[in-house]
């Protein structure tokens, strides 16, 4: 029997070397409806970058981002999915982005605005780890 | 809309008094062990198989007609336990857990599979109970977008705090995450405080 190739879409780069931020105004993606949404984050996110978004994601554009983030997971080697955090002073997310949340929010849109920071999981894990890198990165911008 | 007219349509259609109850979370919560828990308290078998190794359930898991009495009322539930929602899996945490690669693969891609599932389902439930586990932060972007897309279907919602035995258990943190939620601390494990949640459960249905 021949072993069937497994489908492979793409390779994703895992590491800390060339990480970036993308920051992106809510009006970059106002135009577009919830598939160009997912789209064009997850294609930042499978370039290894962490978008800090102005605003906030419905719920189904989330849930969407979880289904797409779910099939790409089997179909692009390295890739483990994202880690995903809203920020608001009203709703108080202290998951992931704990030491970092001030931080960006102070630098990159002053307090008012909900934030939300999607990033590729192994990515994310790295910063985590080590807090300070997202400040170091912030303060190169 | 589509969604209001859908649910109009699945009124007419729905099978009377059956009350089709979801159990929805992160991997771990305990949604399992609930079922499993009520199963046996009203049909005396389990639902389902729970362990401590995350995403255990990988497909969802019905049980029908399992009848719940209170005061007097009867009410008919189909009990559909979902797999644990996240947004990232790695196979490689599963060989933490002894896994040879092989299956830890196989197990992540089940997983993924059954994240797809349990959003699915998410249109078809009457009613959802979100289980938290209250020895972890309840901050989580799942709980938020589990709860965020209930409210949007109009899906009436019990918050469960559960591992309440446990000594890093927190009720009120979970409280303090959810305040537009009731929210019952129980122990899926140890049977504490179930009582509460079956009366919960029958305040809930009066919301459908
Ligand atoms: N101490 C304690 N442990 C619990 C309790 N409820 C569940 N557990 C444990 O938590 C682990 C996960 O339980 P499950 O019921 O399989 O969790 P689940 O939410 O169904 O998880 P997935 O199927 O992976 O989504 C198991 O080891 C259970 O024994 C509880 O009330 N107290
Ligand atoms: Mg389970």
């Amino acid at each position: 029997m021949v072993k069937k190739k497994k489908k492979v879409f793409g390779k994703f780069k895992k590491g800390k070397d060339n990480l970036t931020i993308h920051f992106m105004p809510y009006s970059e993606i106002a135009n577009e409806d919830a598939i160009g949404r997912i789209k064009k984050i997850m294609g930042l996110v499978l370039k290894n970058k962490i978008i800090i978004l102005q605003g906030k994601l419905d719920a189904d554009e989330e849930v969407r981002l979880i289904e797409n983030s779910m099939t790409l997971i089997g179909n692009i080697k390295g890739f483990a999915g994202i880690e995903i955090a809203s920020l608001s002073g009203e709703n108080e997310n202290r998951g992931l982005f704990e030491g970092v949340r001030r931080n960006i929010a102070k630098i990159l849109v002053g307090e008012q605005d909900a934030i939300t920071v999607i990033g590729p999981a192994s990515v994310v894990k790295e910063i985590t780890k080590d807090p300070k890198k997202i400040e170091l990165m912030l303060q190169r911008k | 809309m589509r969604n209001f007219a859908r649910r109009i349509f699945a009124g007419i259609f729905k099978k009377k008094g059956e009350v089709k109850l979801g159990f929805y979370g992160s991997p771990n919560a305990g949604k399992t062990s609930l079922a499993n828990r009520i199963c046996q308290d009203w049909l005396g078998e389990d639902l389902g198989s729970v362990s401590r190794m995350p995403h255990e359930t990988r497909e969802i898991q019905v049980k029908e007609k399992v009848i719940l009495e209170r005061d007097g009322k009867r009410i008919e539930f189909k009990l559909i336990d979902t797999p644990g929602i996240a947004t990232r899996i790695d196979f490689e945490d599963f060989m933490k857990f002894g896994m040879k690669k092989k299956m830890a693969q196989g197990r992540a891609k089940e997983a993924t599979q059954g994240i797809i599932e349990s959003i699915k389902w998410l249109d078809d439930m009457d009613a959802v109970v979100v289980m938290i586990d209250s020895t972890a932060n309840p901050y989580s972007q799942v709980n938020i977008t589990i709860l965020g897309n209930l409210v949007v279907r109009n899906i009436p919602v019990l918050v469960v705090a559960n591992k309440i035995d446990l000594k890093k258990s927190n009720i009120k943190k979970v409280q303090g995450a959810f305040p537009d939620y009731e929210v019952v601390g129980i122990s899926a494990k140890s049977g504490e405080n179930i009582e509460e949640f079956y009366e919960e459960l029958f305040k809930l249905v009066r919301k459908i």
